[in-house]
């Protein structure tokens, strides 16, 4: 579960309202029992409010130095008329957003790019992965590969992700709730274990780089319930070929609101948590000067009787876009040990620790 | 008695006995000096308005793509996002808009309307992006939601929440104020609004005006603009932000220059005055002068005090002018706007700039030009020796050196000449020159002339028949004819000027009378809420105004812009029915056209206006591009027509032709013309009656005719004040100067009373002498007068405005204003003589010590 430009994922379905005869594009709800179809579901569902394709990932440098990567694109629906003949009519927002954690810079790296859908400049395609927003691109191609191009304002990164394990659908296959009420849900599937080649280009050189991702995919009409304040997320590719999902949705007065965990161990089988049997206990907080945001950079994860330990790759993962895309958030790679042992690498997202966040 | 108690003593003591005179001479420079600072401020402030609107507007773009048609389709801007080099591209949709409300109180209210893609623009014009209310953050895309400027916001009395209703033609759209623009210039009337809500609203699918390029780093920029225009063919236009700004000098510049050219013919009045004055000062205090030599001031001191007393003079009308046109710089930008009512510059609220360096070059031109006007005369009074001086009767001396027949035979010879040359960067400065250099040998051939004829007359004359006065008054004036030639010089200069310009207005705004008749033969005209409205009328608003019962026939006309050149203003192409056998009928044509048979199969034709011919080279016969079509197609100029309407060109072809090219059946005006016995006001109110009622603009013949003649003489009311202002101050001249000169005089008139003439006889003798005298300087003043008027309405009129008028002569005016510069200067030389022979007699006599 994602943010990024929380202001225009979520005003856009709010406020693009026009003529008050109009009235707004229905909506398709989430519903349980619904089986996922693929390829189509690898593709847009320009249905549903909103869609993210969430890549993030540890790479190697040809020095053996880690790094890790974000890369996101967001579909939103927006309640534009949809009698508008215009080609230039926003019916469908594309957001994109890249992030480098570099440990030598100490800081991230980012960019961010926001359009309209339309004149095959920006657009999210059905039928398969296919995602564009200029000179951005994410596309699944019909073996399975995902190609990914990004030229960034002080990077460009050039990937092929292959699949080297089965999707994981999350809850219940693929229906995932978020809040109290069974409407406050997803679809949404990961794929983990995602092995990436490629090549990033810094100061006009390229470096090949190799290293496992972690890709989200996740589409809904409603989300977050009113009293939510954030949420707390791992995605985890771990060594022995297992693969973790775990997340805890925070209510503004501090409570659990809902909380879910996944573990895929490598023979595939998965064990799921119930909201109970998951939580998040900070170990240090990380002051940010900038935002004056506290975020709990190293945390205990406890599903069922395992233990998490999670610590960042650096403490400054903090993701400030207030000025264009008006959100603030702590994306980051992080180590994980379980039960004590370490485990292998993964991503954590902190989100809501500046202001509440409404989906 | 330190010398600068003497200068002091000197300057009050001329200044006190010649008041006014001097206050004459003043006000004409400060009048001079106002009129220039006060045309340069506007000018200035005008322009850079524009240019910084205009670059606002463009924000941080390298390059815009526009073209030669107010819109284009919209695919190019994604082609333009593949480009290479191209690193952003934000499309633009400039929607001129009209405003039904402001109907009454305004004409041609516009709104301009930009809509534009917020995610496109935050790169390149940031200052544009619309600032929404906390809870409304997406208003930015609404399809009902507009950015008001805070100058619009003031225009429209709204704030953010309220509501505005703008007219596309035919069709209203009511938005709501989503909020402001708060980083636009300020006084910048403009809207902004979501592309895809604008192309929707007002009927432009598919549309865009223009697109905005920001390139990669690195990217050569003339390379670039160079690859992509020959990439995108005649039919696109790409410009930068200093295009705009020749675009906007071009605008107003045959405007500004001809004003600026009215303001150094008051400095040029003003310095003359001070000229005749020093003249006949000098004359005057000629003894005194001498005695101040033979006491002991040395020639540069003398020089220095004739040179102080017009100098402080033109010191004083200097500041007095600057004052005066910072001030009238200001009641006009705030009442007529930036283009004193030429509505070049719409939407612009132009602020007043200080500008010192002006106010200096103003001072230094009017202190000057005083300075030079008086340089002769006072040289001649420093150089002259005392002795000889001190006698009466060597002021004749004097005026032998302004005698100077062939320096007048140079500058007339020259001013004919110079009145044949093509314009300067189309600009008729020869045709100015012609006219200054006109003026100048005419006053210096004067004299000579004077004494010329009125010795021819004193020889015509038979001393038995005519009465003592005349043949004294006549041979007084053929020998003492550089004397008069003086007084003489104010009354030419004035009148001419006053006969030009009477010429000139008179031809003009018969000819554009004619013309409005030629071009106005329907009996009603209308059109939407504003002129070369975008969308205008459809097809089905077409046929219910065709439908119109009592409407006998309709013409249609489409009326776009066209920019063939980004550094000129926009052309205007009027597309109408036009009867190719007689296109005469509807056009004002100014030769010969070209007859159906004359005109090849593969071209098609358009007539052009009389701009078209200076400003891009159009010629009957001629065969052009004008690429607002797709593909480019080739015409013929098939004839040439006046066009007093629109200044920077205009092309008509045919409705049919038109609408097959560019597929556009929309249309902007129509001509009505009613059925025997139809009543007007009938067909108004039926017309009023349609659902799109309105949003029209009816206005029958008269109608229109009387407003484009208030508009003529709105825009001539400069000219009409300049021309009182001239009458105002060659009387005046007329009256220093003669006073001036019978004092001189008091001598001579104790002589004539020693030998037996009564005070009446002199008076009476005065009176014809100055009748004689103006009467001469009236006729010569007539001749060039007429003189200078051909060459503005054949010469300056055709080559800054490019359009040409007929002559007429308002003989009716011309004969009053002669009779009254004729009855004032006579009573002014009667008054003057009273006070000059009224003195004792003897005492007159022994003033010849």
């Amino acid at each position: 579960m994602r943010n990024l430009f929380i202001f225009w994922i979520v005003s856009g379905w709010l406020a693009v309202q026009g003529m008050a005869t109009s009235a707004p594009p229905a909506l398709a709800p989430v519903v349980p029992g619904k089986i996922l179809e693929f390829p189509d579901d690898f593709g847009a569902h320009n249905d549903f409010r909103i869609e993210w394709w969430y890549v993030t990932g540890w790479l190697e440098t040809p020095a053996g130095k880690p790094l890790g990567f974000q890369i996101t694109f967001f579909r939103t629906a927006t309640r534009a008329d949809r009698d508008n003949p215009s080609h230039f009519s926003p019916q469908q927002l594309i957001i994109a957003h890249v992030a480098l954690s570099d440990p030598a810079i100490g800081r991230l790296q980012h960019d961010q790019k926001i359009a309209r859908a339309g004149f095959d400049l920006a657009y999210a395609r059905t039928g398969n992965t296919d995602v564009k927003l200029d000179d951005w691109s994410f596309v699944r191609e019909a073996d399975g590969h995902y190609r990914t191009h990004i030229r960034a304002e002080n990077f460009t990164l050039d990937f092929t992700l292959t699949p080297a394990q089965p999707l994981m659908q999350q809850g219940e296959n693929g229906f995932s709730r978020k809040g109290p009420e069974p409407e406050q849900a997803s679809y949404y599937y990961s794929e983990p274990h995602l092995q990436i080649t490629g090549t990033i280009r810094r100061q006009g050189e390229d470096m090949p780089v190799t290293g496992t991702a972690w890709l989200d995919h996740e589409w809904s009409s409603a989300l977050l319930d009113a009293n939510a304040q954030g949420w707390d997320w791992i995605g985890a590719s771990l060594a022995d070929g297992a693969a973790l999902m775990a997340f805890q949705i925070r209510g503004k007065d501090g409570s659990k609101i809902r909380a879910h965990a996944a573990l895929r161990d490598a023979a595939g089988h998965i064990q799921t948590f119930t909201p109970d049997q998951v939580s998040f206990h900070p170990i240090r907080t990380w002051h940010s000067a900038r935002t004056q945001a506290d975020y709990p950079v190293a945390t205990r994860v406890r599903t069922g009787k395992i233990e998490w330990l999670i610590t960042p790759l650096m403490d400054d993962q903090e993701l400030d876009a207030r000025t264009s895309a008006g959100a603030v958030y702590w994306e980051g790679a992080v180590t994980l040990t379980r039960d004590g042992e370490p485990a292998g690498h993964g991503y954590m997202e902190l989100t809501g620790y500046v202001q509440p966040l409404s989906m | 008695m330190t010398p600068a108690l003497l200068t002091r003593w000197l300057l009050l003591g001329e200044w006190h006995s010649h008041r006014l005179q001097s206050i004459v001479a003043v006000l004409a420079i400060m009048l001079g000096v106002a009129l220039g600072f006060t045309i340069h401020l506007i000018n200035t402030a005008a322009v850079t308005e524009f240019s910084t609107a205009t670059r606002s507007l463009s924000g941080t773009s390298d390059l815009t793509v526009r073209a030669v048609r107010t819109t284009f389709d919209e695919s190019l801007y994604p082609a333009l996002m593949h480009h290479t080099g191209v690193a952003q591209a934000s499309p633009v949709l400039e929607i001129t808009a009209g405003v039904p409300a402001k109907t009454k109180t305004m004409h041609n209210p516009v709104l301009t309307i930009l809509g534009l893609d917020v995610f496109r623009a935050a790169a390149v014009t940031p200052d544009l992006i619309g600032v929404p209310a906390e809870d409304k953050r997406m208003d930015t895309l609404a399809d009902d939601a507009v950015f008001l400027s805070p100058a619009a916001m003031e225009w429209f009395a709204v704030k953010q929440g309220d509501s505005i209703e703008v007219s596309t033609g035919a069709k209203q759209v009511k938005l709501r104020v989503a909020g402001g623009l708060t980083r636009v210039h300020a006084g910048q009337r403009i809207a902004v609004m979501d592309i895809g809500a604008a192309q929707w609203r007002f009927d432009q699918i598919g549309r865009l005006s223009r697109i905005e390029l920001k390139l990669q780093q690195g990217v050569d920029h003339h390379a670039f603009r160079a690859t992509l225009d020959k990439e995108l063919g005649p039919s696109f236009l790409l410009t930068e932000s200093e295009d705009d700004d020749i675009r906007a000098r071009n605008m107003s510049r045959a405007y500004r220059v001809n004003l600026n050219i009215l303001a150094l013919v008051a400095l040029f009045t003003g310095a003359f005055l001070i000229f005749s004055g020093q003249v006949l000062s000098t004359i005057r205090r000629r003894s005194q002068l001498a005695l101040l030599r033979v006491l002991g001031m040395t020639r540069r001191q003398l020089l220095r005090q004739l040179l102080l007393e017009s100098g402080s003079l033109g010191i004083l009308g200097s500041l007095l002018g600057l004052a005066l046109g910072y001030l009238l710089a200001a009641t006009a930008l705030h009442h007529l706007g930036a283009d004193l009512g030429a509505g070049f510059f719409p939407g612009l609220e132009p602020r007043l700039h200080p500008d010192p360096l002006a106010a200096l070059f103003y001072f230094l031109l009017g202190t000057g030009v005083t300075i030079a006007g008086s340089l002769l005369p006072a040289w001649e009074a420093a150089h002259t020796h005392p002795a000889p001086a001190l006698k009466s009767g060597s002021e004749y001396t004097v005026l032998a050196a302004l005698r100077a027949p062939r320096l007048a035979a140079v500058c007339l010879l020259a001013g004919i000449l110079f009145s044949g040359l093509p314009p300067v960067n189309d600009l008729p400065v020869f045709g100015y020159l012609a006219v200054v250099l006109l003026l100048v040998g005419s006053m210096a051939a004067l004299p000579y002339l004077c004494g010329l004829f009125f010795s021819a007359l004193s020889h015509a004359l038979n001393p038995g028949r005519s009465g003592v006065l005349t043949v004294l008054a006549v041979t007084r004036l053929s020998n003492a004819s550089g004397l008069a030639a003086v007084a003489l010089g104010g009354i030419l200069v004035s009148f001419s000027l006053m006969v030009a310009m009477a010429i000139m207005v008179a031809s003009f705004r018969i000819s554009v009378d004619d013309w409005l008749t030629r071009v106005l033969p329907a009996d009603l005209y209308l059109h939407s809420t504003i002129h070369q409205d975008m969308r205008g009328f459809i097809r089905d608003e077409q046929q219910a105004i065709a439908g119109i019962p009592a409407v006998e026939r309709t013409d249609f006309i489409r009326s776009i812009p066209l920019t063939l050149d980004p550094a000129r203003p926009n052309i205007t192409l009027l597309a109408r029915p036009i009867d190719e056998n007689n296109p005469g009928l509807i056009l004002p044509l100014t030769g010969v056209a070209l007859s159906p048979g004359d005109i090849p199969p593969d071209t098609i034709p358009i007539w052009a206006s009389e701009a078209m011919v200076d400003l891009y080279g159009y010629q009957t016969g001629m065969r052009v591009t004008l690429p607002f079509a797709d593909p480019a197609q080739s015409f013929i100029v098939a004839g040439i027509w006046r066009d007093y309407g629109r200044m920077f060109g205009a092309v008509q072809m045919q409705l049919s032709d038109y609408r097959n090219l560019t597929g556009d059946d929309h249309i902007s005006d129509a001509a009505l013309w009613l059925k025997k016995g139809a009543v007007t006001d009938t067909v108004i109110a039926s017309l009023k009656a349609l659902p799109f009622g309105n949003t029209l603009e009816i206005m029958e013949t008269g109608r229109v005719r009387a407003v484009a003649l208030k508009q003529f003489d709105r825009s001539f009311a400069v000219t009409y004040l300049l021309e009182l202002v001239a009458i105002g101050v060659g009387l005046m001249g007329v009256a220093a100067s003669f006073s001036a000169q019978t004092l001189t005089r008091v001598r001579e008139f104790g002589m004539l009373r020693h030998i037996g003439f009564s005070k009446r006889q002199i008076y009476r003798m005065l009176t014809l002498e100055g009748g004689l005298l103006s009467g001469f300087g009236i006729a010569a003043g007539f001749l060039l007068g007429t003189g200078i008027s051909l060459i503005l309405i054949f010469i300056i009129n055709p080559q800054s405005f490019h359009w040409s008028m007929q002559l007429h002569m308002p003989w009716t005016w011309l004969l009053l204003m002669a009779l009254a510069v004729l009855g004032a200067a006579a009573t002014t030389a009667f008054s003057a003589s009273r006070r000059a022979a009224s003195g004792n007699v003897i005492r007159a006599v022994r003033e010849d010590w």
